[in-house]
């Protein structure tokens, strides 16, 4: 047909058209990729973590631990009741406070609250807590997870927006306390 | 008749599919294979043909958004025409599936069907039983009830432990920072698009290959597999000894497809559908999430590591396992193919077979996990009341409010995180007791902060009656010895 130097038209127009597939390709690729990984970089983005109010102060009385619930700063319309997120706040003396996310440290399970043993136990595989989150037993390595507080104008609030899972805690408080 | 004819005709003029199509038919298979024990592969074919067709019926009602998801599984079971007997079909076709994919495995591996020249065969059904799994596991968030919701907590946990990627890993799950609309869209997506393409793309690749490479012959002891000549004795065979596939040796394949699909419809109608359970709503926290009976074995596993071998276990040991199964037909590509001469083969899967049942059963009654209401729903046995004094009776009652019975049992009643305490006091001392229950220890909450000396002390007086009518209580023998006599034993803790 022709001689191995030369390029013929047919060859130049495939040469192009898969160089022009790759640009395109490339050109697909960010915005697909940046697609996919929205979820992730969603983090860096105002509004991620807020403080949200739990209710007035009067809610939770000095010495005690009491379910609270919100909304999850981040919706959409489709979040439904997912978007109401449980924890337990436990008043210390009036003045400190405790907000512990209701996730087990094992493996995210909600825990429960009994108040006459002053424990907290996970119904899935037998984790328990002492009243200030610190572990008792059972199979999880640390306490429980801790939300930032603070009060405001007789409100308490908590910074919250991310469940907590055991490999990552951002702004949630890791410190290990020592065993009650 | 004539008419049929004349338009299969005209098609296979265009087409031209079906002398290929015939030949495909016709080919030959060796004898022994038209057997009760090659009927797994078609079956699970067919169940899978069976869950697409359900799996769209089930996508005309279901709403796949996480507010209305729960709503539109309770139209499915009571509002729409026999919907309850679909998502039961769905359902039992999916426990079905897995089971058949298992058992299909087992067969291929103690007939030495993976070695020479099948080991690509053996890896593509590797992929198939993950991706058969992960359609197990994505279908079981679509019920979106509060054990998926709690169970894609779990998940979440487990991959968030994944070193330095954990944190991304958990939000391309989640589609987002918490468990919600955007985690159900996407186990939507991947199981409805993503998955089944998959499953679809390797069900032809691995049938393709066993049309290409034949079915594995009848294992015989003593016929061993030589790369060298393997090919050319396995031609030799289906030519001498050999039977077209359609119709010699499809009969059983038909016979249990049909049993099999008879069996799901059976579960579906006196069983019923699964779920859903309550509603997804993280804000109702009493409850206790059990995953679907396949990944029971998982929940046991994870109750039963030691913490500190969780992570490593969890992380590291599906690797393992996969990546033995991916290697195991070009370590052992040739040789026996008989069961009769590889006892390590036979003894792994009754290994793995006992592993998994005795998990999977343990599971059932998870005795790691506290009995939540034990203490206000489970009465102490009266026998463990008679004849006590105020004192010890007064500590039966500490024992219910403390919750102890939620960990403990009595009477074979109450939970069984913790020991049986029906003999508690042959074993251990009044001493040994005041501190166990002060101090913990032994995978127990301490709780010298939660009780009062005086519940403590009732509490041990009746720990201390709690022993067998012929077994005297454990004594400190020192005692007597130190406090000098008297002091052994208060005479009110006495039988």
């Amino acid at each position: 047909m022709s001689s191995p130097r030369q390029i013929t038209r047919r060859d130049l127009f495939v040469k192009i058209g898969v160089f022009l597939n790759g640009i395109v390709g490339v050109i697909l690729a960010v915005p697909i990729v940046r697609y996919l990984l929205s979820p992730v970089s969603r983090e860096r983005k105002p509004g991620y973590e807020s403080w949200i109010p739990l209710g007035e102060l009067e809610q939770f009385p000095s010495g005690e631990t009491r379910l609270a619930t919100y909304r999850n700063p981040v919706v959409s319309s489709s979040d439904g009741e997912t978007a109401n997120i449980a924890c337990w706040v436990r008043n210390v003396d009036g003045q400190t406070f405790q907000v512990f996310a209701i996730n087990c440290a094992h493996l995210g399970c909600p825990v429960r609250w009994f108040p006459q043993s002053s424990l907290f136990m996970c119904p899935c595989h037998g984790g328990a807590y002492y009243q200030d989150g610190s572990r008792a037993s059972g199979p999880p390595e640390r306490g429980l997870f801790e939300y930032d507080y603070k009060i405001d104008s007789g409100k308490l609030l908590i910074k919250a927006g991310e469940m907590p899972t055991p490999g990552q805690a951002s702004n949630i408080v890791t410190e290990i306390r020592p065993c009650a | 008749m004539r008419l049929i004819k004349s338009i299969g005709e005209w098609l296979d003029a265009r087409l031209q599919l079906g002398s290929s199509i015939r030949e495909t038919m016709e080919h030959r298979v060796p004898r022994e294979t038209a057997s009760w024990f090659y009927v797994f592969g078609s079956a699970a074919f067919v169940v899978f043909l069976l869950q697409i067709v359900t799996g769209t019926m089930l996508a005309l009602i279901y709403v796949p958004s996480a507010g209305e998801a729960w709503n539109s599984l309770q139209t499915l079971n009571h509002n729409v025409e026999l919907g309850w007997f679909i998502r039961g079909l769905h359902g039992w076709g999916s426990n079905f599936m897995v089971a058949i994919v298992l058992i299909h495995m087992v067969q291929v591996f103690l007939f030495g069907a993976y070695k020479y020249p099948r080991e690509l065969t053996w890896i593509v059904g590797v992929l198939l039983l993950l991706v058969t799994l992960g359609m197990a596991f994505t279908g079981q968030v679509l019920r979106f009830d509060q054990d998926a919701y709690w169970g894609l907590g779990i998940g979440a946990s487990i991959a968030s432990r994944v070193p330095l990627m954990g944190p991304v890993i958990v939000k391309l799950m989640l589609g987002g920072p918490i468990i919600a609309g955007a985690t159900l869209s996407r186990f939507f997506a991947l199981h409805v698009f993503v998955v089944p393409g998959l499953l679809i793309a390797f069900v032809a690749v691995h049938l393709l290959m066993v049309l290409k490479l034949g079915i594995n012959e009848w294992p015989m002891p003593g016929r061993v597999v030589h790369k060298a000549t393997y090919i050319e004795d396995y031609h030799e065979l289906t030519k001498k000894d050999g039977l077209p596939f359609v119709p010699s040796a499809i009969g059983k394949d038909i016979f249990f497809a049909a049993f099999i699909l008879l069996s799901i419809a059976a579960c579906a109608a006196y069983f019923g559908p699964f779920g859903p359970s309550g509603p997804p709503d993280p804000t109702i926290i009493q409850t206790a999430p059990r995953p679907d009976f396949f990944f029971l074995w998982l929940y046991a596993v994870l109750s039963l590591l030691p913490p500190s071998m969780e992570t490593p276990a969890l992380l590291i040991g599906p690797v393992v396992v996969i990546i033995g199964l991916l290697l195991l037909p070009f370590v052992f590509g040739e040789g026996e193919k008989s069961w009769r001469r590889r006892p390590i083969a036979v003894l792994t899967i009754l290994l793995v077979a006992v592993a998994l049942g005795t998990f999977t059963r343990l599971a059932g009654n998870a005795p790691w996990s506290p009995v939540m209401d034990a203490w206000s729903g489970v009465p102490i046995p009266p026998e463990f009341l008679h004849n006590r004094s105020a004192l010890e009776r007064q500590g039966a009652l500490v024992f219910q409010v403390k919750q102890c019975h939620n960990c403990h049992s009595l009477g074979e009643q109450g939970g069984k995180r913790g020991p049986a305490l029906d003999a508690v006091a042959v074993r251990l001392t009044q001493d040994q007791l005041i501190r166990q229950v002060i101090q913990g220890g032994g995978n127990m909450p301490a709780y010298g902060k939660n009780l009062s000396p005086a519940e403590t002390t009732a509490l041990v007086a009746f720990l201390e009656t709690l022993h067998p009518g012929g077994q005297s209580p454990a004594r400190d023998a020192s005692r007597a010895l130190a406090l000098g006599t008297g002091a052994e034993r208060p005479p009110s803790t006495d039988q």
